[in-house]
């Protein structure tokens, strides 16, 4: 340490400043670009179950009487789930495809979707269709929306079945 | 000859020497990192409970409330509470990883002290997501943007049955999760993270919670500048139907977001995982083998204690004594938390080379370490001071640890190394100064830089008098000389040899009228 106080204070001082200007260097910067200049983002996000991999069956009196009494319900429906396929258009063109299994160990539960997708502003067409059976050959549901998006526009594509599809926020 | 350190250590203990230059030993930065932490601690913790009085939680009114005591309160104090409670936060992470880099890389996080280091790592993340909540309570875009990224995060693990990242999109915002994250921030966490702290310094004794005033008033004040100069602003508030485009992010806290622009959160939370599990197990990579733990005599101890508030790891208790002796208590040591570095022995006050023994009987103590036992530092001593010729003859006490006394060696210097110059009973120096040696020098650590935490200050305060066992009085100070110093300090520390030395040969030529008390010290 140096003896003399001024020189002591002045590199202490120094030491302070250089330990702020790290935390002012650091603290709020650099910046961070999620998103380029004249884009949008389009988020489809939603959770939704798949419908019964195969119809429900009415059990016949032989198969009941097979079974212990306590399980003899009347129908047999499946736990599993069918596969959920999304597709989302723009202006005609697939820019997300998504083929998405039921998670759980018996394949029983809903999925969950999140998917941000970036495109060009502008006015555009935008289809989402779902299959969500498989008992369906083609899509069971399909809705389209024609956005005029500026820049750094969130449109948010949801599924209701309340709503019977998608729904464009 | 002691191996030359590696470059981490050396570059380490330049910088150490830097702030040692700047601040003193006693204000040292680096010396105080744990209580800083704490006092940067206690100023988030003040300005926090300052914003909460008048902050409001809801998504709705979040954003507003805060930008209303940013420019809403007289003299600006809201503008500075928030900005000192966001730059004392920034600061804690600094000497924090300045902690760990310390640690690290003087080897204080093996062997005995894994405990400390291993509690330490999730503590660190602990303060990380303090910060992270933090950020996320202004609800501005810079909180989406933390939001977004941490759902993204939680939403791969199985801990939520519906996506966490929907709940920010347009239409499914609610105040819960903002409550939530209130009562996280302001309590949760906090009290959690006093527990954390708690079990990370459980092993240790002495803890110092407080920084040293001059240097806790200046890192205030260089605080208060700082956000008086750059007060802390927001983002714009949140727009559901936009995306933040342009972040800035504070990068002490929230460094792992930006990640989730090249990677998928799988990936991230094994970049998080990896990086954790190395550093948790870092103190058995390799695992270090320390000395055998002290041992107690108990023919020797009356259970005073000393060792007990001497030893820095907490290894050392008292307990009824069970050998119906006359004395009420019996010390007893915890093998599995003595670091072995002999400083009990030095406390102890049946520690003295002073004992007369039998030829064939070995010089016994309270508490002693197997691996350098009191008998045979004594017999060294003896050994090293029947070699000495010449004037002006010297007997140096080193430490393993601080800088290598080897390189003192000379006809008329003898040098001998222990675990800790802590472990040396004082009476050591008065010893070797009726038994040929002219004077004594003890080389430990930097001063306020045990390896050991605090034996080379023990040891300071025992030769001045001010810790038991004390030297005794009449011994002269000016023949003995304490050195602190690591391995890069040789030019210092043989510059003040070479001074000791010349003084003794000047005090040899005439001898002082009366002895003071000071002892020599640097």
């Amino acid at each position: 340490m140096t003896n003399n106080p001024a020189i002591r204070y002045l590199l202490q001082a120094i030491n302070l400043f250089l330990f702020m200007a790290l935390i002012a260097a650091f603290s709020s910067g650099p910046s961070v670009r999620q998103l380029e200049e004249g884009m949008a983002v389009i988020t489809l996000a939603f959770g939704h179950a798949g419908q019964p991999v195969r119809a429900c069956h009415k059990r016949t009196p032989d198969e009941l009487a097979a079974l212990a009494p306590n399980m003899r319900a009347p129908m047999d429906c499946p736990r599993e789930r069918s596969i959920i396929k999304v597709e989302l258009l723009m202006d005609g063109k697939s820019i997300l495809n998504l083929t998405v299994p039921p998670p759980g160990a018996f394949k029983d539960q809903g999925v969950d979707i999140y998917e941000n997708v970036t495109v060009p502003i502008g006015r555009h067409k935008f289809t989402v269709r779902m299959n969500d059976s498989a008992l369906v050959k083609g899509y069971t549901y399909s809705n389209s929306y024609t956005a005029d998006l500026t820049a750094a526009q969130l449109l948010f594509i949801d599924f209701s079945q309340q709503a019977n599809g998608f729904t464009f926020n | 000859m002691k191996a030359k350190s590696n470059p981490i250590k050396r570059g380490y203990l330049y910088l150490e020497e830097w702030f040692n230059v700047s601040f003193g030993e006693a204000w040292n930065p680096l010396y105080h990192l744990g209580p800083l932490t704490f006092f940067f601690f206690w100023i988030a913790l003040i300005s926090g409970l300052y914003l909460y009085i008048f902050f409001n939680t809801t998504v709705d009114n979040a954003h507003a409330s805060l930008e209303a005591i940013v420019n809403g309160h007289i003299l600006g104090i809201g503008s500075l509470m928030r900005s000192l409670h966001r730059y004392a936060s920034d600061a804690a992470i600094v000497t924090i990883m300045l902690h760990v880099f310390r640690e690290f890389s003087q080897d204080r996080y093996r062997g005995k002290r894994w405990y400390s280091w291993f509690t330490g790592i999730p503590t660190l993340w602990m303060v990380a997501l303090l910060g992270i909540t933090g950020y996320w309570m202004v609800w501005d875009e810079l909180a989406l943007y933390v939001a977004m990224g941490a759902s993204h995060l939680l939403d791969v693990l199985p801990i939520f049955s519906d996506s966490m990242a929907r709940n920010f999109l347009p239409g499914n915002l609610s105040d819960r999760f903002s409550t939530l994250l209130a009562f996280l921030h302001l309590l949760g966490q906090p009290m959690i993270l006093i527990f954390m702290l708690w079990f990370h310094v459980k092993r240790l004794t002495h803890v110092e919670v407080s920084a040293p005033k001059g240097l806790a008033i200046g890192c205030f004040i260089a605080l208060t500048v700082l956000s008086m100069y750059l007060p802390a602003v927001s983002h714009a508030p949140v727009n559901l139907s936009k995306v933040p485009t342009e972040i800035h992010l504070d990068w002490f806290y929230l460094n792992i977001f930006p990640l989730l622009q090249y990677w998928s959160p799988g990936e991230i939370w094994l970049l998080v995982a990896g990086v954790t599990t190395l550093m948790l197990f870092m103190p058995w990579l390799p695992k270090k083998n320390e000395g055998i733990p002290a041992v107690v005599d108990l023919a020797h101890c009356n259970g005073c204690g000393q060792c007990v508030i001497d030893c820095p790891f907490d290894a050392i208790s008292l307990q009824p004594r069970t050998d119906g002796a006359k004395w009420e208590s019996e010390v007893i040591v915890h093998p599995e938390l003595c670091a072995a570095c002999g400083i009990c022995t030095g406390s102890c006050p049946s520690s003295t080379p002073f004992r007369k023994v039998k030829d064939d009987e070995s010089l016994k103590t309270g508490i002693d370490m197997p691996g350098l036992t009191l008998d045979k530092f004594k017999r060294q001593t003896d050994e090293v001071l029947a070699k000495l010729t010449g004037e002006n003859k010297i007997m140096a006490f080193g430490c393993t640890h601080g800088y290598d006394i080897g390189s003192f060696s000379a006809p008329n210097v003898g040098t001998l190394d222990l675990f800790c110059t802590g472990m040396m009973p004082a009476s050591l120096a008065e010893y070797a100064l009726k038994n040929g040696a002219d004077g004594v020098v003890i080389s430990g650590c930097r001063h306020g830089d045990c390896y050991y935490r605090f034996g080379n200050h023990w040891m300071d305060l025992r030769i001045q008098g001010d810790r038991k066992p004390v030297l005794r009085s009449r011994v002269d100070r000016e023949r003995i000389k304490i050195l602190g110093g690591a391995d890069i300090d040789g030019k210092k520390l043989h510059q003040q040899f070479g001074l000791f030395h010349d003084s003794l040969a000047q005090k040899t030529a005439t001898p002082p009228k009366a002895a003071t008390q000071e002892v020599s010290h640097d």
